[in-house]
């Protein structure tokens, strides 16, 4: 049994190969770095249905290399801010992956689940282990769960309340 | 093991490491750019703990630069004040592109290990070090603790021989091997540049094709450090021990060997929306242009502006075309100005602009339908304003030659 608790929930949205970051958060739009306006302005020229589409709770599919471009952060708060609970994809980019995993926002790398779940099947997925059950289509996908030097980073929340509550131990010894 | 590998076992106090394991190792230079160093002070502050090493920080100023509106202003006056409070020593107020600015310092040395919150900061693999884009929030564990934990990457080993043909530039060069590999074509690896093409280069140019890696997605480009990174040394006051430069062993184990000969090279140019959709510049030679950038952390170095001054010289841009001329920091303003190069470029009917990250981002913004020819790293739809604009990468060479006529031009055949 995972010590992290399964995710569950629908496909709300379903993107190709090669989503940059640019096109979550464009530059010209980076007024603020607040989740919320974030999430008012994510993939906002590349798909304006998206904030109709996403709502909270919701899983996203994605093909390869998805968050390639720029290192900006605002892109997984964005998804995050919009709704997204889980990222499943054919393949993350490194800089994205590390991101989101830092804000506590889970990506699973899952090459045959990404291609075959649509929008609006019911997903559960164990973070831990990388098993995703299609509840709707009634099978199974193997993915890449969160890895295990990330988990305690993960349980916390995200690197920064870990990195909080590891601070804090050691001003207390 | 690769240099990469060897890298991260000395930063890591290991004796070896392998590819595909996780260590913790100590960062050595810490660089943080203003538009994402909002999210990284304001964190910081929260956790009311020191810099781990204030002389290792280098906040920049480069993106909102010039900052032209209030909001731009706020967001530029966090890094000042983060600066300012943390007792940095140095930060980069404007005199250039994080990048350059970094690696003209002399602060990292060949071996040693960078981190920064531009996704660009690979850039500096060309001087025999690890470097390689991280995220605010990771910056923030960097600053309070000196570390961060990295996963040993495979990889790449791109061979390269043979001489270059007139007007063919190290950018082409890059272009070409994103359009082999594709964007996707090294995520997560290292790619390692070596062979006689690049031990004859300058290490202007070993700059541009390091800025690049993360295009194919790769964790950091590296160049074995030699004679040339040991005079690039020289020339900005650092001394090196050359017995310290890491070097890849013999049986280091590559993922995959690429071999590219530079003679049957072409300047290239990326069509939008890829860096990866590099195409002879002969299939879309006649596109005409509305925008032309030379310059950026990719190309705004003072061999690009000295290539792009000697074929736009005494020449004239039509009216109807802006040209920007972006030099990656005041040092190479400077220098291009001193060399006359400025005076050239100007007279030809460029723009000067004061350095920094400029047209690459969103201050030189297109409108539907416009074209932008650009030296730059990145052409995602959107990225220079609207999603209905195109933009497309080249060297300075083809970006001069372009200039000249308005529209995309071999610069072979000025």
């Amino acid at each position: 049994m995972s010590k992290i608790a399964l995710i569950r929930g629908n496909v709300l949205d379903k993107l190709g190969d090669h989503i940059d970051t640019d096109v979550m958060t464009p530059g010209k739009y980076l007024t603020s770095y607040e989740p919320a306006y974030l999430g008012s302005i994510c993939l906002i020229d590349l798909d304006p249905g998206f904030r109709e589409r996403m709502k909270p709770g919701g899983i996203l599919l994605a093909g390869v290399n998805f968050g390639c471009g720029s290192s900006r952060e605002t892109a997984p708060i964005a998804l995050k801010a919009a709704g997204v609970q889980l990222i499943i994809a054919k393949e993350f980019a490194r800089i994205f992956y590390r991101n989101a995993l830092n804000i506590g926002l889970p990506c699973i790398t899952s090459e045959e689940a990404a291609a075959v779940c649509e929008i609006g099947d019911d997903l559960e997925v164990d973070l831990e282990s990388g098993l995703i059950v299609n509840h709707t289509k009634n099978g199974s996908f193997h993915g890449d769960g969160i890895p295990q030097e990330l988990l305690a980073q993960f349980e916390a929340g995200g690197l920064f309340p870990y990195l909080k509550a590891r601070l804090r131990q050691k001003r207390e010894k | 093991m690769t240099i990469t590998e060897k890298i991260f076992a000395h930063g890591s106090g290991k004796t070896s490491v392998s590819a595909g394991e996780i260590v913790t190792a100590k960062v050595d230079l810490a660089v943080i750019q203003d538009a994402l160093g909002p999210i990284v002070y304001e964190q910081f502050r929260e956790l009311e703990t020191p810099v781990w090493d204030v002389t290792k920080v280098m906040p920049v100023i480069d993106h909102n630069c010039l900052h032209g509106t209030m909001e731009n202003a706020a967001i530029i006056d966090q890094t000042a004040r983060f600066a300012s409070d943390f007792h940095i020593p140095a930060y980069g107020n404007m005199q250039g592109v994080s990048h350059q600015l970094a690696i003209e310092s002399g602060r990292l040395l060949p071996g040693q290990i960078a981190v920064g919150t531009d996704s660009h900061t690979c850039t500096y693999g060309a001087l025999g070090a690890f470097s390689a884009g991280i995220g605010s929030t990771e910056m923030c564990a960097v600053l309070a603790t000196g570390e961060l934990w990295f996963k040993v990457p495979r990889s790449i080993r791109i061979r390269v021989k043979n001489n270059m043909p007139d007007r063919v530039m190290s950018k082409d060069l890059m272009l070409k091997l994103l359009a082999i590999i594709g964007a996707n074509g090294a995520t997560y690896k290292a790619l390692e540049f070596c062979g006689e093409t690049i031990e004859a280069m300058s290490m202007s140019s070993r700059f541009t094709l390091c800025n690049m890696a993360v295009e194919s997605g790769a964790k950091n480009g590296i160049i074995a450090p030699d004679a040339a990174t040991a005079e690039y040394y020289r020339e900005i006051g650092v001394k090196l021990e050359a017995c310290a430069f890491p070097v890849s062993d013999p049986d280091a184990v590559y993922e995959r060997e690429i071999a590219i000969d530079a003679a049957a090279l072409e300047p290239m140019v990326a069509v939008p929306f890829s860096p990866a959709n590099g195409k002879p510049v002969g299939e879309v030679a006649g596109e005409p242009l509305n925008q032309i950038i030379i310059g950026a952390c990719t190309n705004g170095r003072l061999e690009d502006l000295a290539v792009a001054a000697d074929i736009l010289g005494g020449k004239r841009i039509p009216r109807n075309l802006r040209c920007f001329i972006v030099p990656a920091s005041n040092r190479v303003y400077a220098a291009a100005s001193n060399a006359g190069y400025l005076a050239k470029l100007s007279e030809a009917g460029c723009i000067i602009v004061n350095p920094g990250c400029g047209g690459c981002g969103i201050q030189m913004p297109m409108l539907a339908g416009q074209r932008c020819l650009g030296t730059h790293n990145r052409n995602f739809r959107g990225r220079m304003g609207s999603p209905d604009s195109l933009v497309y990468l080249a060297s300075p060479a083809t970006a001069a030659a372009s200039a000249i006529c308005g529209k995309i031009t071999d610069p072979r055949a000025i």
